[in-house]
């Protein structure tokens, strides 16, 4: 532990600081362009420099590692000067274009001009103009603001694993580029632009559309992934204008993915804003509120108790689960299911559990991966995999198909029996994971989301047995969860109860016009075909497929319109908040259901917000401690039958629509048609 | 006037064969199993008795550079860079030591290696050196032919290999982190230091860059004796060094010197005086393009070493003097090595990108007399945000020649910018 003397301040700084950190330690600000915490060092701005006692030259504060005994002085003239005259030459060639820069108010290069900078300029030569660079349509580019500080090339480099941005030319003719004119094929692109400090990779759905001060900025969840990153809704009125990450480094740390970030245009488009019902014609018309509770009253009332089913989607919030659950207790019906891929989970919580957490992945020397492709359902998770295996090198295998993870894989087969071969120790994978002393399954929908998916739980909670991943320490046995509401609603047992029927059995029961009337929470991903003999109640945001099919349509809120509670793959517990309101007659969803109680005459027993939570918390106490992981204990879980012969595959391909609001988006659909027009199939002359 | 006898580079004429069978009956590879038989320690201690100091411009000792290596190699190689990547304006000596003098470099390299405890070289040579990378390949590959190379380098049991890899044409590939990125396979542009490449070189491994004459003089200073090398030269300047001479002499030339010769008598005695006689120069860039040139009265006296030349305000450098004579002008010569230097910088670090570009632009105008006698000064400030602000010495290298030029002629600068006004004033009055 150096110690050292900052403006005679004395500081002492973990082994491996740099001496920027230990000012920072010792309470003084060092500006900087390149330096970021979460990227390797660059030392390139030359912003952060300071005088050390002895030292001929300033130095890179950023660079240089922290010595015991050493004497850096931040306050001299010399590094005032060293400060101004970088700011100088950062701004000869910057364009003054502020006032149409989208970068404007959250720039780092208009603040530490105005902290560190002279107040004019010397320079009276012509500036340089830099031909703007195509890189999708996530991100806008203006390059002659560009200041060569290298993040965004390394950021693509070491974090999003896809080498595709550099810099070309030398000197004043650096460029920084996609080389080939490509969209950045990651899904975590869009992080560039806020690690960009000025305006020269900006958001080109937002481009010109507000400024950073009009904006209300709200804190809350994302729900686009199990992962629940933290972000920031920024919104004018009622339209959600962006998506920030916010940082927390137990899951995002401080980055999102594009869906996430640029989902959100999706939420102006397609939404349900009046109540629907299905008329003689056969057409969806706009009916009132009352009529619509009126009717729906009627059809429960009507409806045989056991005939009554109620499917939850994957962005439910749990207090509309546990609403919706409480109601159907009420009403009599055990059919509730919230698996709408028809997953085989639930039960004992550490069987779906991500239990080592996600920042656990730090700690893992071998992963084995199966049936899921980590890089599009949990794009910030598997980024954290990258680095642990840019750091270890650690083994990497995948039962599933051979996908680009961005870090390099073994992939196996996708063959189940692979699987027994890993259990029985006969398949060559088997020694590394012996071998490890964290090691760490990541079993995903792509497995447990088929007949036989029990049987695989099973399979893969007995590799998880066989080889130390599940220790007093360490327990790296991890459900990798596609859907925000899943492990939600699996935590608030919206599962069949005693005798209730599942997905797969309620859709059977259909069939033979035994389900009187089926209640869609958001639902729009199953197969509808079944169903169309019973009366479908559509409660959600988006006229999707779920509307499409439903005989009434109650409009609700999309998570950004709500309060509302969300638990991660890990099991963790956060609340998200309210950016806006839903758009005309549509409700917070909770409300929706609790008028539906009072039409039909069954009480649920809550009338705010507060209450329910309350009601919500005594029954399910974990609930209650925001942002807190309650281990699970680890038990019997998954089944002992034979794996099918059935290959396993991916949970869904496209990255980009996996929801009803990323499939209103518009942004959304350009990516898809972006990266399949640059990184589709291989032409020819490849 | 240094004597043929202790003349280092009997060849660098090219008179001679530079074969190998020319090369030994020099008495180049004259038993080098026995120098090696020295030991490594003791071939650096040698090293660092003969005052040796690195003959690629920072005039750092050789021997002390070396003993920077770990003295145990460990669990990664040691390696040896032979900087060849010669690029500074006025300097070409390594480019006559490859092509007359190949084996002193070979035989240096395994000397070298061997004493720093590597098993390879790697030989990045300039990119424009198309002849030259392929004579020194064939010799390379004779001297592999001969047993002077490879599994049992000399017969001496110690394996070494050397490896010649070609530049792309980038000046900067010259700054000793640039090559050793290049010679990686990225984008020449230098690394951050700490830490230093004796500790994370080549590949992440110990390694040691020379230049190419440091290198091909150390057999014969082993051979010789470190006394007879420090007993020629100055104190702390110690023995011979190839000068290379252009410009605006009778008699352009490469030739071996005793260290601490004074100019005038260099220049008149081998490159046959400055064109037009003594009278005729105006100045002297002594050390290559980076070094601040020296007006004809300091040219006078000095002698060239590097501390004479680093107290009169300017470096000894790679030792390329480029002469001017009164018809010289020297502010479009500045200006020039500016345009240089712009072209040159990796672009990497902010002052000397941004900077560079800036100072070309305002010495074109100083040129024509385009600007305000204030600019002057504005020009030197620039110069000093640079200098010592930047990654690497290019910075500090496109600083100093202006620097000099203000420091020396800045009457004449201000004489062209009065001229242009006296014109704009004419003119405006019409």
């Amino acid at each position: 532990m150096p110690k050292l003397t900052v403006n005679d301040v004395e500081v002492e700084v973990e082994d491996g600081s740099t001496v920027l950190h230990a000012c920072e330690a010792a309470g003084v600000e060092i500006p900087r362009f390149c330096y970021h915490d979460r990227l390797s060092i660059a030392g390139n701005c030359r912003m952060c420099l300071v005088d050390m006692e002895r030292a001929p030259k300033p130095i890179a504060s950023c660079a240089m590692p922290a010595g015991d005994g050493m004497v850096i002085r931040t306050d001299t003239d010399r590094v005032k000067k060293a400060r101004e005259g970088v700011m100088e030459f950062l701004l000869i060639n910057h364009p003054l274009d502020c006032p149409i820069c989208d970068q404007g108010g959250e720039c780092d290069l208009q603040d530490q001009a105005m902290g560190y900078g002279l107040d004019g300029s010397r320079f009276s030569e012509n500036k340089r103009a830099v031909d703007n660079k195509h890189m999708g349509p996530l991100i806008s580019t203006v390059m002659t603001r560009c200041i060569h500080c290298t993040r965004c090339v390394r950021f693509a480099t070491e974090v999003a694993g896809v080498p595709e941005l550099g810099a070309i030319g030398r000197g004043e003719s650096m460029e920084i580029t996609t080389y080939l004119e490509k969209t950045l094929a990651s899904e975590l692109s869009a992080n560039v632009i806020d690690l960009c400090p000025v305006g020269a990779l900006t958001s080109r759905p937002y481009a010109f559309a507000a400024r950073p001060w009009e904006l209300n900025k709200v804190e809350t969840i994302d729900v686009m992934d199990a992962l629940g990153s933290n972000i920031r809704v920024d919104a004018r009125g009622a339209q959600v204008m962006r998506v920030l990450p916010r940082l927390n480094e137990d899951i995002n740390e401080e980055w999102i993915s594009d869906k996430t970030r640029y989902a959100i245009d999706g939420l102006r488009r397609q939404r349900l804003d009046k109540p629907y019902a299905r008329g003689r014609d056969g057409r969806l018309h706009p009916v009132s509120w009352d009529e619509a509770l009126k009717s729906l009253a009627t059809a429960l009332r009507k409806a045989k108790p056991n005939a009554i089913g109620a499917i939850a989607g994957n962005q439910a919030d749990a207090e509309s689960l546990y609403a919706l659950k409480s109601l159907m207790t009420r009403l009599g019906s055990p059919n509730l299911d919230c698996r709408q891929d028809g997953a085989k989970i639930g039960g004992n919580r550490a069987g779906y559990l991500f239990n080592s957490t996600i920042a656990g992945i730090d700690d893992a020397d071998a992963v084995l991966i199966i049936g899921s492709n980590p890089r599009i359902e949990a794009a910030v998770l598997n980024a954290r995999i990258r680095r642990n295996w840019l750091s270890s090198r650690m083994p990497v295998a995948v039962v599933g198909p051979k996908v680009d993870l961005t870090y390099d894989a073994d992939f196996l087969g996708q063959d189940p029996a692979i699987l027994d071969t890993l259990a029985d120790g006969t398949h060559k994978f088997a020694a590394k994971l012996k071998k490890a002393k964290r090691p760490m399954i990541i079993i995903g929908m792509g497995a447990l989301a088929r007949a036989d998916g029990a049987a695989m739980l099973g399979k893969a909670r007995q590799i998880a047995e066989s080889y130390g991943v599940v220790t007093k320490e360490w327990n790296g046995f991890n459900v990798l969860h596609n859907a925000a509401a899943r492990v939600g609603g699996l935590d608030l047992g919206f599962v069949p109860s005693r005798g209730g029927m599942d997905i797969a059995a309620m859709g059977k029961a259909a069939k033979a016009g035994k389900l009187d009337l089926l209640w869609l929470l958001g639902a729009d991903e199953i197969d509808f075909e079944p169903f169309a003999s019973s009366f479908v109640v559509y409660q959600g945001h988006h006229g999707d497929s779920g509307a499409h099919h439903a005989d009434l349509v109650l409009p609700g809120a999309a998570y950004t319109e709500k309060d509302g509670i969300y638990v991660n793959t890990e099991g963790r517990v956060q609340y998200a908040t309210r950016a806006a309101f839903p758009p005309g007659d549509a409700r917070e969803d909770w409300t929706i259901i609790r008028a539906v109680s009072g039409a039909v005459g069954k009480s649920i027993g809550f009338d705010t917000l507060a209450e329910l939570r309350e009601a919500l918390c005594a029954d399910h106490p974990h609930f209650a401690d925001a942002d807190a992981i309650a281990p699970a204990k680890w038990a019997s879980f998954g089944g002992r039958a034979k794996l099918s012969a059935e290959p396993i595959r991916q949970a869904f391909d496209n990255f980009y629509m996996t929801c009803a609001i990323s499939r209103a988006s518009e942004t959304m659909a350009e990516c898809v048609r972006a990266s399949s027009a640059d990184h589709g199939a291989a032409v020819a002359a490849e | 006037m240094l004597n043929d006898a202790d003349r280092i580079f009997t060849n660098i004429y090219g008179w001679g064969d530079a074969g190998l069978k020319g090369a030994k009956a020099r008495g180049d590879w004259d038993k080098t199993a026995k120098l090696l038989a020295l030991g490594h320690d003791e071939i650096i201690e040698r090293m660092k008795a003969s005052g040796l100091r690195g003959r690629g411009g920072a005039g750092f000792p050789t021997g002390l550079k070396w003993s920077f290596m770990p003295k145990e190699v460990k669990d990664r190689p040691h390696y040896l860079v032979v900087n060849a990547d010669e690029s500074e304006p006025g300097t070409c000596k390594d480019r006559d030591i490859i092509r007359h003098e190949p084996h002193k470099l070979l035989e240096g390299c395994v000397i070298a290696g061997f004493a720093m405890r590597a098993h390879a070289a790697y030989i990045y040579i300039r990119g424009e050196f198309v002849n030259e990378a392929r004579r020194l390949q064939a010799e390379i590959n004779e001297a592999y032919d001969a047993g002077l190379l490879g599994k049992d380098a000399a017969k001496s049991g110690w394996a070494f290999d050397i490896y010649l890899h070609r530049g792309a044409g980038a000046y900067i590939c010259g700054e000793e982190t640039a090559l050793l990125e290049s010679l990686e396979g990225r984008k020449g542009q230098p690394r951050l230091k700490p830490p230093f490449p004796a500790g994370v070189g080549l590949y992440g491994c110990p390694t040691t860059v020379n230049n190419v004459e440091s290198i091909a003089v150390a057999p014969t200073i082993l051979r010789r004796g470190a006394d007879w090398f420090a007993g020629l030269g100055k104190e702390n300047n110690t023995g011979t060094k190839l000068f290379c001479i252009s410009g605006h002499v009778n008699n352009p030339c490469n030739v071996e010197e005793e260290m601490g010769i004074p100019l005038r008598e260099l220049l008149e005695k081998h490159a046959g005086g400055v064109r037009g006689g003594w009278d005729n120069l105006l100045a002297v860039i002594p050390g290559g393009s980076s070094t601040p040139l020296m007006p004809k009265d300091v040219c006078a006296d000095i002698t060239m070493d590097f501390d004479a030349l680093r107290n009169a305000g300017t470096g000894l450098g790679t030792a390329g003097i480029i002469v001017m004579d009164k018809s010289t002008d020297v502010v479009k010569a500045i200006s020039r090595l500016s345009y240089f230097y712009k072209h040159e910088s990796c672009g990497q670090c902010t002052p000397c990108r941004e900077g560079t570009g800036w100072m070309w632009r305002m010495m074109e105008r100083l040129v024509r007399g385009e600007a305000e006698s204030h600019e002057i000064d504005t020009l030197e400030q620039v110069t000093r945000q640079i200098e010592g602000h930047t990654i690497c010495a290019l910075g500090d290298a496109a600083a100093w020649p202006i620097q000099g030029l203000i420091k020396h002629f800045r009457p004449e600068i201000e004489r062209r910018i009065a001229a242009r006004h006296a014109v704009d004033a004419v003119n405006a009055a019409e």
